[in-house]
C-alpha cells in the first residue's frame, strides 16, 4: 500500500503511520532499527528496492531522504505491506536548501530507542560522523565504489573514522577474505611470506584487501593494477609449504589452490548490493578491522 | 601458530569446516531426503563448506554415482531452503560418490575405505570423515563394528573420524547403554554426535540468551515466582507410516525422553560458567540428576491413545486401526507426567511434560505459569483467572516469545482483563533462519559439540523415564481420546488434582 501526504509535516506522517497500525495491523513493534537512506544524488527508488531486499533479514524502519529542487513544502510518502518489503518505508522529498537540517526532520520517525543507521548509496560524506544525519548515527554505511579517486576518498573516510563507520567496498570482501582466512586454516605452517594482489585500477575494494593483508601479515607486499581486469583478479600468499591463491580470471568462478591440496573450483561471483547491506545490517557495532585496514591506507 | 588472518574483533568471517568428507548411510530415507541432503546443499551454498567437500552415499539400491547425484539434485531442487545455484551445485556434485553395498558385507566397507582414500587425494578432503548413521538404531551394531574392522573409523595422526546417530538412543537405559557401549568401543566419546534437532532451533538456543542475556527475567526464574511450568509438544498428524518403529515405543520414549526434557534442562538449569559444551553439558546433567518422580505414579502421569474421529476437517481413523498396529496394542500416543525437581531454585514449582499425536494442533512451547499476584484488593476481583502472569516460549510453529499480563479494561470500574504481549521471530528477525539440521551439519564438521547431548545425559534421562514406562506396562489398555482433541480426560484430571490446568497452546 502507498499513501502519498503531499506538502506535509512529520506530526502528519506520524499520526498516519499509527492509523495504519491501528487499522491494518501492520506490525512495527518487531521492527529492530531504522535505517535512513540519504538518496541525494542517488535513485531513490533503487536504493529503496535495494533496502527491502536487505530488510528481509533485518525488518526496519526505512526513511528514505530525498531532497528536490525548488518547492519549499515537505512532500512524502508512506509504503507498507507489499510495496515495503519486510519493512515499512517513509519517502520525504524535502527542498534541497533544508537539508543541513535533516536530522531534525527524521527525529520524530524514529523508533524509540532502536539502533539508528545511516546509509549514502552515493555521495560519500567527508567525514560521516559529522554529518547532521551521521552524528546521531550508530552505524554509517558508506560506499565508496564507483569514485574516480578511491584512493583519496578511503584516505579522507580514514582521517574522520569513528568506530561505527564502514564502507561497502569492504563488505564485498568478505567471502575473499573469508575463503584466504580458512584456506590458510589448512596450512600447518601459516607464516605468510609474501603477498601479492592483482586487480583493475581504482577500485576500493582492493585498495582495502591490500591494507588488511599488509596490517595483518606484516609482510612483503605487492599490488599489480591492471587496467583491463575487472574487479579482483587473484590474491596470492607464499608460505613455506608453497602458495595460497585464489584466482578469478572470469569474474565469476575462482580457483583455489593450496599446498598439498588439489586445486578447486569455487563459485565466487560479485555479491548484489543488497547482500552487502544485509551483512552490515546484522552487526551495530563497531568492526575495528576495518578501521585499522583504513588506517593503514592513509598511512602508506 | 594463530592463523595470522583471523581476529577474534573479526566477526564478518564466518566458521568455514576445514576440509572433509561426510558419508551417509540410508541415503534412502525420508530424512535423508527432505532435510540432510537439502541442509549440506545449504551450507554450500552459503559458502559455509570447505572447497574440499565430498558426499559419500552408502546404500542397497544398484545404482552408480550420476543416479545418487540425481537423487540428491532432486532432494535438494524441492526441499532446498536457499535458491538453486548452478555453480553451487557444479562445486558440490563434483565432490559426490556413491558405494552400493549390504550392511554386512565387509567387501562394500572395503569399497567404501577406498572411495574415502580416492576422495582424500583426488578432492583433497584430508583424511577427515564424518559417518551419518541415518538408519535404524538395530542397524548401528553392524554398521559400526564394520567401519572398524574395514580401517574407516580409525583416524590417522592429525586427522579425524567421527560418527552422527539420530534418535532414538535405546528405547530403556538399559538398551541406551548397550547402544553407547557398542558405539564407544569405535569412537572416543568426544567423536559421537547424538542429533537431537530440537537442540539446533533458534529458539531453543534462544531460550539460552532470553535467560542469561537479560537482567528481567533470571530474578523471577525460580519457585518464588513461577507456580509451575507445562512444557508440551502437540503434533496434529497421526503416525503416518512409521506403526513399525512406533508400536511398543509410545509419545513418552519418542518424545518426553528427549526432546520434552532436553528443554526442561535448558529451562530449569542454572547458568553455565561458559557456552563450551562440557560447562552447558554440566548444568544439564546436574538438573537432570536432581529430577523427582512423584510417589504415586497414578495419580501424576496420563496417558492416551487417538481415536477416530475429525482432525481438521478430515475423517481419521483411531490409533488401533492403523496398519501395522495389533488390536490391543498398549502403546501411548498421548503421555503427560509430572516431575518435579527439589533444589534450591524449584523446589515446590512442578513440571508437567505432555507430548501426543492428533491432538488439537501442532505447537510445540515452554510455558512458565506465574504465581498470582499477592494483592489483597485484585485477587478478590471476579475473574479468577486474571492477573495469571505466564511467559511462553513457542518453540515451532510461528517462533516467538508471548508474555500475559493483566491490563485494566477502560470505565470507570476497576476490571482487569488479561492481554498478550507478543514478540514473534519472524517479525524482528528474518524468516529466513537457518534449518536446525543446517547448524548441527556444520557443527559435526567443526567438531563443535555444545548442542549435542553426551550419553550422560540420554542416560539420566532414561532413568527419569523407566520408573514411568514400566508402570504404564502393567496398567493395560491407554484411555482413548477423540483425534483433534487436547489429550485423555485423565491428562486433566491429574492437573485438576493439583488444582491446575492445562493451558491450551
Amino acid at each position: 500500500m502507498i499513501i502519498d501526504l503531499p506538502s506535509t509535516t512529520t506530526v502528519d506522517i506520524n499520526s498516519e503511520l499509527v492509523k495504519l497500525r491501528k487499522e491494518g495491523g501492520v506490525i512495527t513493534l518487531g521492527r529492530v532499527m531504522t535505517l535512513v537512506i540519504d538518496a541525494t544524488n542517488a535513485n531513490a527508488e533503487d536504493a529503496i528496492a535495494t533496502a527491502n531486499t536487505a530488510s528481509r533479514e533485518h525488518p526496519c524502519r526505512i526513511i528514505v531522504l530525498s531532497p528536490r529542487d525548488g518547492g519549499d513544502t515537505l512532500d512524502a510518502q508512506i509504503r507498507v505491506g507489499g510495496d515495503a518489503g519486510a519493512s515499512e518505508v517513509v519517502l520525504l522529498r524535502p527542498p534541497t536548501a533544508t537539508m543541513d537540517h535533516a536530522d531534525t526532520l527524521v527525529t520524530p520517525l524514529l523508533l524509540p530507542d532502536a539502533p539508528i543507521v545511516v546509509w549514502w548509496p552515493t555521495v560519500v560524506p567527508a567525514t560521516p560522523s559529522a554529518s547532521s544525519l551521521g552524528a546521531m548515527a550508530q552505524r554509517r554505511i558508506t560506499d565508496t565504489k564507483g569514485e574516480d579517486d578511491p584512493a583519496a576518498v578511503l584516505c579522507s573516510l580514514s582521517r574522520g573514522y569513528q568506530p561505527g563507520d564502514t564502507d561497502l567496498a569492504w563488505t564485498r570482501l568478505t567471502r575473499w577474505r573469508a575463503l584466504l582466512a580458512s584456506a590458510l586454516d589448512q596450512v600447518s605452517d601459516n607464516r605468510v611470506l609474501t603477498a601479492h594482489v592483482r586487480g583493475d585500477v581504482n577500485s576500493p575494494s582492493i585498495l582495502l584487501l591490500g591494507a588488511w593483508l599488509r596490517n595483518t601479515l606484516g609482510c612483503e607486499f605487492e599490488a599489480t593494477y591492471d587496467p583491463q581486469a575487472t574487479g579482483l583478479v587473484e590474491v596470492v600468499l607464499t608460505t613455506p609449504a608453497g602458495e595460497v591463491a585464489i584466482r578469478r580470471p572470469d569474474g565469476h568462478n575462482a580457483t583455489l589452490s593450496q599446498p598439498g591440496q588439489p586445486d578447486h573450483v569455487i563459485a565466487l561471483p560479485s555479491r548484489s548490493l543488497g547482500e552487502s547491506l544485509a551483512e552490515e545490517l546484522r552487526r551495530m557495532d563497531a568492526d575495528p578491522v576495518y578501521g585499522e585496514a583504513l588506517h593503514e591506507i592513509k598511512a602508506s | 601458530m594463530a592463523n595470522p588472518l583471523r581476529d577474534p574483533r573479526d566477526r564478518r568471517l564466518p566458521r568455514i569446516a576445514g576440509s572433509c568428507g561426510l558419508v551417509m548411510f540410508g541415503v534412502t530415507g525420508d530424512l535423508a531426503r527432505k532435510k540432510l541432503m537439502p541442509a549440506v546443499y545449504d551450507l554450500a551454498n552459503r559458502g559455509l563448506l570447505p572447497p574440499a567437500f565430498a558426499l559419500t552415499g552408502f546404500a542397497r539400491r544398484e545404482w552408480d554415482k550420476e543416479d545418487f547425484a540425481q537423487v540428491v539434485h532432486d532432494s535438494v531442487k524441492k526441499y532446498a531452503r536457499t535458491p538453486w545455484r548452478e555453480e553451487t551445485w557444479a562445486q558440490l556434485s563434483a565432490g559426490i560418490r556413491f558405494v552400493q553395498g549390504t550392511f554386512d558385507d565387509p567387501a562394500a566397507f572395503a569399497q567404501l575405505r577406498r572411495t574415502v582414500e580416492e576422495l582424500d587425494k583426488e578432492r583433497g578432503t584430508g583424511g577427515n570423515h564424518a559417518f551419518y548413521l541415518s538408519i535404524p538404531p538395530s542397524a548401528f551394531p553392524q554398521v559400526i563394528t564394520q567401519l572398524r574392522e574395514s580401517g574407516l573409523s580409525d583416524p590417522q595422526e592429525g586427522t579425524w573420524r567421527r560418527v552422527v546417530i539420530e534418535k532414538p538412543f535405546g528405547h530403556n537405559l538399559a538398551t541406551a547403554n548397550e547402544l553407547n557401549d557398542v558405539v564407544s568401543e569405535v569412537f572416543p566419546p568426544d567423536a559421537v554426535f547424538r542429533i537431537d534437532h530440537y537442540l539446533g532451533k533458534e529458539t531453543v538456543q534462544n531460550l539460552l540468551a532470553l535467560r542469561f542475556a537479560n537482567q528481567l527475567f533470571e530474578p523471577i526464574w525460580n519457585s518464588q515466582y513461577i507456580d509451575h511450568v507445562q512444557i508440551t509438544m502437540a503434533e496434529d498428524i497421526g503416525i503416518g507410516g512409521r506403526a513399525g518403529y512406533y508400536d511398543g515405543i509410545g509419545a513418552a520414549r519418542d518424545v518426553i525422553q528427549n526432546h520434552l526434557l532436553q528443554l526442561l534442562a535448558l529451562t530449569a538449569m542454572e547458568e553455565p560458567a561458559s557456552f563450551d559444551a562440557a560447562d552447558l553439558r554440566t548444568e544439564k546433567e546436574k538438573v537432570l540428576r536432581a529430577v523427582r518422580l512423584p510417589e504415586d505414579l497414578s495419580l501424576a502421569t496420563a496417558r492416551g491413545q487417538y481415536a477416530a474421529g475429525w482432525r481438521g476437517g478430515e475423517q481419521v481413523g483411531g490409533f488401533l486401526d492403523e496398519d501395522g498396529i495389533a488390536p490391543d496394542s498398549i502403546t501411548e500416543t498421548y503421555a503427560a507426567i509430572k516431575v518435579d525437581i527439589p533444589n534450591r531454585r524449584w523446589n515446590g514449582t512442578p513440571f508437567y511434560l505432555r507430548a501426543g499425536k492428533r491432538l488439537g494442533r501442532r505447537v510445540t512451547e515452554i510455558a512458565l505459569v506465574f504465581k498470582k499476584a499477592p494483592s489483597p484488593y485484585f485477587q478478590q476481583i471476579q475473574g479468577s483467572d486474571v492477573g495469571t502472569n505466564a511467559l511462553v516460549i513457542r518453540v515451532q510453529p510461528d517462533e516467538g516469545v508471548t508474555l500475559r499480563f493483566g491490563s485494566k479494561v477502560p470505565g470507570s470500574t476497576m476490571e482487569v482483563r488479561d492481554v498478550t504481549m507478543d514478540f514473534a521471530y519472524g517479525n524482528a528477525f528474518t524468516d529466513e533462519s537457518p534449518e536446525a539440521y543446517e547448524r548441527l551439519i556444520l557443527d559435526v564438521l567443526l567438531g563443535d559439540p555444545p548442542l549435542f547431548p553426551r550419553h550422560e545425559e540420554v542416560a539420566l534421562s532414561w532413568q527419569i523415564l523407566d520408573p514411568i514406562t514400566e508402570f504404564w506396562a502393567t496398567q493395560g489398555q491407554p484411555e482413548a481420546y477423540r483425534s483433534g482433541s487436547w489429550g485423555p480426560a485423565e491428562a486433566d484430571r491429574m492437573m485438576a488434582r493439583d488444582g491446575r490446568a492445562w493451558r491450551r497452546p
